[in-house]
């Protein structure tokens, strides 16, 4: 797509003042590093990072029925939240495929707020509108509204003095996967790198500011690169790699997004999760680190005793490991050692369960480095 | 702008080469090529003795998000190959001409390489 027809954030001119790299997205002109993708994620493990996600979708849903509706057709049941917190969770098709995972905030008895993959947000819309007619609910996207992740150790610190007057004074003490809502501010204890932080959903017009009071604080502007290294080192599954809508929950990793109870609970995708969960899923996630030097790239074959037996979602290098590693999609009980096909050669690599890192530790035990 | 030192001679794939006092050949990626590569976290080299074909891939740097091959300037053979990459990609970005060279090759040096003016205009032009 040509450079002018993409879309751009309130912080577009922001990015090209921080020097940023920029990189067509999902439709959008995204900061894909501000010099050194390796620093910015290195800053986020050891500091604070801020991420422009203004091309994520939100969505407001309200009415008398908003709260039956999402337990129709979300596969995580929204009458587990009270008000103020948050659910991840799926949005599934008939045969229990993906059409894509979200964030669900419950911000009253009878109002929501969805945050969806920027490149699945007309397919979403699409979806949740031909599903609504039975209900008394109104969908509203809110394009009005910037968001801005600050992640890492010191990210709620740094951020909380920059917040305003009301929504500072929720944010005290706020426990994580729950948020704080103000006007048209909404911050939550949530993220996608495996440190602590917020996610914060502001007006547009205030983000500017917001982000440049961040960054004079000391919280180092991070790309999307940083985004994706991070987020694999937290093994969280990106949409349209790790899981797509072919994909049932079970098979790559977010079976712990389904509500089974209340069994009467009939969301949208449950008789066809059911028979797969009652069978057995023949395919599962799991983690990969390689055991000599190398990175990972995603759709890379994976094999045990020369057999194919998967292929990489998600493949790359993780910074705070300083090794390759993966997310798989594999043969249900797949475990050891295996190789990964990388070009000509197949790298020696042992099965994990991620997260790889989570707060800055790492959560996996390496296999001792050999020569390939 | 990156650097483009008049002591070197250039591919139109962005490798450069330098000659050396013992005849050989000293090849790397410019300073155009890491800056558009971002941070390299791995480089894959030729053993010493390999032959190497002009034209044909005979490296591969990979950054955090993507690898790229890079192409035999010239036919010879592999003298040595810069083994600190092993363990520091990274001085690839930081001394693309200096501690980050590649490889060592025996052979002539080729009469189609680009002068820095040239290879400057290719890369100004992209």
């Amino acid at each position: 797509m040509p450079a002018d027809l993409l879309l751009k954030t309130p912080l577009h001119a922001a990015h090209l003042a921080a020097g940023a790299r920029m990189a067509p997205f999902a439709g959008w002109d995204m900061p894909l590093h501000y010099g050194s993708q390796l620093d910015e994620h290195h800053a986020v493990r050891a500091g604070a990072g801020v991420f422009d996600v203004s091309h994520m979708a939100q969505a407001d849903l309200s009415g008398p029925q908003a709260d039956h509706y999402l337990r129709r057709v979300l596969c995580g049941d929204v009458a587990r939240i009270g008000t103020g917190k948050a659910l991840y969770t799926c949005l599934l098709n008939e045969q229990a495929g993906i059409i894509d995972d979200l964030l669900v905030y419950r911000l009253g008895a009878d109002r929501f707020r969805l945050v969806l993959n920027a490149a699945r947000r007309e397919a979403d819309l699409a979806w949740l509108r031909a599903r609504q007619a039975d209900f008394d609910v109104v969908l509203t996207p809110r394009d009005d509204l910037a968001m801005l992740a600050v992640q890492g150790p010191q990210a709620r610190t740094l951020t909380d003095p920059l917040l305003p007057a009301g929504v500072r004074a929720g944010v005290a003490g706020l426990a994580r996967f729950a948020a704080a809502e103000e006007g048209d501010w909404l911050v939550g204890r949530t993220g996608y790198t495996g440190e602590d932080g917020y996610e914060i959903m502001l007006p547009a017009a205030a983000a500017p500011a917001l982000w440049q009071a961040l960054l004079q604080g000391g919280v180092r502007p991070a790309g999307l690169g940083a985004r994706d290294t991070l987020r694999l080192e937290a093994g969280l599954s990106l949409y349209g790699h790790d899981m797509d809508d072919t994909v049932t929950p079970l098979e790559c990793g977010l079976g712990w997004t389904v509500h089974w109870e209340p069994a009467q609970r009939d969301f949208i995708g449950r008789a066809a999760l059911a028979a797969q969960r009652a069978a057995g899923p023949a395919r599962q996630r799991a983690g990969v680190v390689l055991a000599c030097r190398g990175v990972l790239r995603d759709g890379a074959p994976v094999l045990q005793d020369g057999r194919q037996i998967g292929h990489l979602t998600s493949g790359g290098f993780g910074p705070t490991i300083g090794r390759g590693i993966g997310l798989a999609r594999v043969e249900a009980g797949a475990d050891g050692a295996c190789t990964i096909r990388i070009r000509d050669r197949e790298l020696p690599a042992r099965f994990v369960n991620p997260p790889f890192v989570r707060e800055g530790a790492l959560r996996v035990d390496l296999p001792p480095l050999a020569n390939a | 702008m990156s650097q483009v030192p008049d002591t070197l001679r250039y591919t139109q794939t962005h490798e450069w080469l330098r000659q050396e006092a013992d005849g050989s050949i000293t090849v790397g990626i410019t300073d155009h090529a890491q800056a558009q590569l971002g941070d390299l976290v791995y480089v894959e080299l030729p053993a010493v003795g390999k032959a190497l074909t002009a034209g044909d891939a005979c490296a591969v740097v990979e950054s955090v998000k993507a690898a790229a091959d890079v192409y035999a300037p010239l036919t010879g053979t592999v003298l040595a190959f810069n083994d600190a990459l092993a363990s520091a990609p990274e001085l690839v970005n930081q001394d693309p001409y200096g501690e980050g060279w590649l490889l060592r090759v025996s052979g002539d040096l080729p009469p189609d390489t680009l002068d820095a003016a040239a290879y400057r205009a290719l890369t100004e032009s992209a």
